[in-house]
């Protein structure tokens, strides 16, 4: 299916929001937003959900902590308790203080590593993936919308010139997508 | 977008725009390095050689190249180490404690200060495994099942909770700085003329696009490693020292260790961020970014910690004295008056009484002074470690094994090489990586740019 594509550019981030925020009152929907830092706010307009990758931070954090408390269970209780100065290791219990700070470590090093592999896998950011931007200016001083005429049923070609034309914009970008 | 008050001095001076900031950054990564460059990583790259040349040395020979003896077994090595780490403290603490705190003239520092951070580790590093002597065994301080029975290393020990510590301090931080420099890079890629910085610059931006949902997770992301990596900077230094603090040396036995070691990392992290940052941003043309201000805000950290070091250190001989414990007196009269005096009261000398001079606002301000204390307090810093090292265990409790410690060469010349090998990595750092978290500083333009600031329609609400 061919497709078209707007890219509406503009020079800055406050501009950009206002001007998305009446293309969607007028019922556009925006794809992509493309900016060189964080715009703040603009997510709700454009409806982008608040990522998840806080809870993944958690439960990696948990698996971090399960981890290290079952093996440092196996490693100095279980398979070989230590027995210093005729203190014996007898449970986890009663030597756990000495077993907190590997324990927090390693915590925060799953929690850390976890959720920051994810994060790149979830935004296919990888060594060597090919950049998307649809101008190189947007990692420069430029903001970018998007917006697909597959996904805006409602409004036609023209009439979406139209709105841009009185809305405003810097520069506008069409292409057709196989 | 964020105002704040008038009264503030602007965090970005001068007039600039989103495009300014790129091209500021930019510039030294896409011009030809100046001379001074090539001149400073040639002599860097000399002293970083002749390190490895006396690591190699040492490696070769054993650690007895070293000048210990049998009273004393731990000195330069675990004194550079400490010191490597507490330098290495600075820029995690402002990337993710002025985070949390929102300080938004972290920005214009961060990114060096976590670079010099990474580096400063790299050199900690160095010192636990090479005093292993044989360290291609270095591995056998991870708890791998092995062919030597259902044998572990002891969990028990706080030398392994360094293990621990240090390698999640040093992947945690490296993690948090490349994720913000992904944005970075992709700018970099994009503004690339050459096809083999863009094929370069390509693979180190990991294809990033700037997307509303991939900048949404950036900044949860951020929040959520900075909350991670707050503790962990208390953490680490509290680890190291336990080395000491769970001992039972007079002089090492002491509560008071963990808070007054990690004061002392940032104290002496942030004299080492000074160090640098005072010679970049002028070699760089960065003024506009990293200003007095900036400068002022990071002394004032110094003089912080700086006064709680002091404290520190007055607490600690008050207590020996007042605990009664004949030891414990010892250790510490025999600090300030014994064959060590002179370390001890350079130590006093740079860390309790440096500080106090930046409570007078133009010492301060005062670039040439700051960059003059900055290598002060580094020097005290070191002498602190070596103090509490070295003259702790020159007396044992047999008067016949009392001793002293001399530096062979190789100890001279495996801390020098260190020096020299940071540097390696930072010019290497400060050539081709972009020195300033540009895409996070143009956020804060139009809140703190002076232009802005300055303009009529700044209180206006939009």
């Amino acid at each position: 299916m061919s497709d078209k594509v707007l890219y509406v550019m503009y020079d800055d981030d406050e501009v950009l929001k206002n001007s998305a925020k009446q293309l969607v009152a007028k019922g556009v929907k925006i794809s992509e937003v493309f900016s060189p830092f964080p715009i703040h706010g603009i997510d709700p307009i454009i409806g982008v959900k608040n990522t998840r990758l806080g809870i993944m931070a958690f439960l990696y954090g948990l698996t971090g902590l399960t981890l290290a408390t079952v093996g440092m269970r196996f490693f100095m209780i279980v398979d070989w308790p230590m027995n210093i100065g005729g203190k014996p290791n007898f449970s986890y219990l009663e030597n756990m203080l000495a077993f907190v700070p590997i324990t927090f470590e390693f915590t925060v090093m799953c929690a850390a590593h976890g959720m920051a592999i994810t994060y790149l896998l979830r935004n296919k950011t990888l060594p060597g993936m090919p950049a998307q931007n649809p101008d190189p200016r947007t990692t420069d001083d430029k903001f970018v919308m998007e917006i697909r005429l597959s996904e805006n049923h409602k409004v036609t070609e023209a009439e979406l010139d139209g709105m841009l034309q009185e809305i405003g914009y810097l520069e506008l970008d069409k292409k057709e997508i196989k | 977008m964020q105002k704040e008050a008038a009264i503030r001095e602007p965090l970005i001076l001068g007039h600039k725009t989103y495009h300014d900031v790129t091209e500021d950054v930019c510039r030294p990564i896409e011009d030809k390095a100046p001379k001074m460059w090539y001149i400073l990583f040639g002599i860097a790259l000399v002293i970083g050689l002749y390190g490895v040349g006396s690591i190699l040395y040492l490696l070769g020979t054993g650690i007895g190249v070293w000048g210990l003896n049998k009273t004393i077994g731990w000195a330069w090595d675990i004194t550079n180490f400490v010191w490597w780490v507490g330098i290495g403290h600075a820029g995690t603490l402002i990337s993710a404690v002025l985070l949390l705190f929102r300080q938004k003239w972290r920005m214009a520092i961060n990114r060096s200060a976590e670079a010099m951070t990474i580096f400063a580790v790299f050199m900690a590093g160095t010192f636990p495994l090479i005093h292993m002597g044989r360290l291609w065994v270095g591995y056998w301080v991870m708890p791998i099942p092995n062919q030597f029975g259902s044998l572990w290393v002891n969990f028990n020990s706080p030398l392994l909770w360094d293990v621990f510590a240090i390698s999640t301090y040093l992947s945690v931080s490296l993690v948090f700085w490349y994720i913000g420099l992904i944005p970075d890079f992709a700018t970099i890629r994009d503004r690339a003329k050459k096809p083999l910085a863009r094929k370069m610059y390509g693979i180190l931006s990991f294809g990033w696009s700037g997307r509303a949902k991939h900048w949404n997770r950036f900044e949860l992301v951020s929040l959520v490693l900075a909350g991670l990596a707050t503790p962990l900077v208390f953490s680490v230094h509290s680890i190291v020292s336990f080395d000491f603090a769970t001992s039972v040396i007079p002089g090492w036995h002491t509560t008071i260790f963990p808070p007054y070691f990690v004061a002392g990392a940032v104290f002496s992290g942030f004299a080492m961020v000074q160090t640098l940052l005072l010679i970049m941003r002028k070699a760089m043309g960065l003024e506009a970014y990293i200003h007095t201000k900036h400068v002022e805000y990071m002394n004032i950290v110094i003089m912080v910690t700086g006064s709680i070091v002091g404290t520190a250190y007055i607490t600690e001989l008050f207590i020996s004295w007042y605990s009664g414990v004949e030891y414990e007196s010892y250790a510490f009269i025999n600090r300030a008056t014994g064959p060590y005096w002179w370390a001890y009261w350079s130590m006093m000398t740079c860390n309790v009484i440096s500080p106090q001079l930046m409570w007078i606002r133009s010492l301060r301000r005062s670039l040439l002074f700051t960059f003059f204390i900055s290598i002060v307090v580094n020097i005290g810093m070191w002498f602190e470690r070596y103090v509490i090292i070295v003259t702790s265990i020159h007396r044992d409790y047999i008067p016949a094994a009392w001793s002293m410690h001399f530096p062979s060469h190789i100890d001279i010349a495996v801390y020098i090489g260190t020096i020299g090998l940071f540097f390696v990595f930072f010019l290497l750092f400060a050539r081709y990586f972009p020195v300033l978290a540009l895409n996070e500083v143009k956020t804060i333009l139009k809140g703190s740019g002076q232009s802005y600031k300055e303009s009529p329609d700044y209180h206006k609400h939009h």
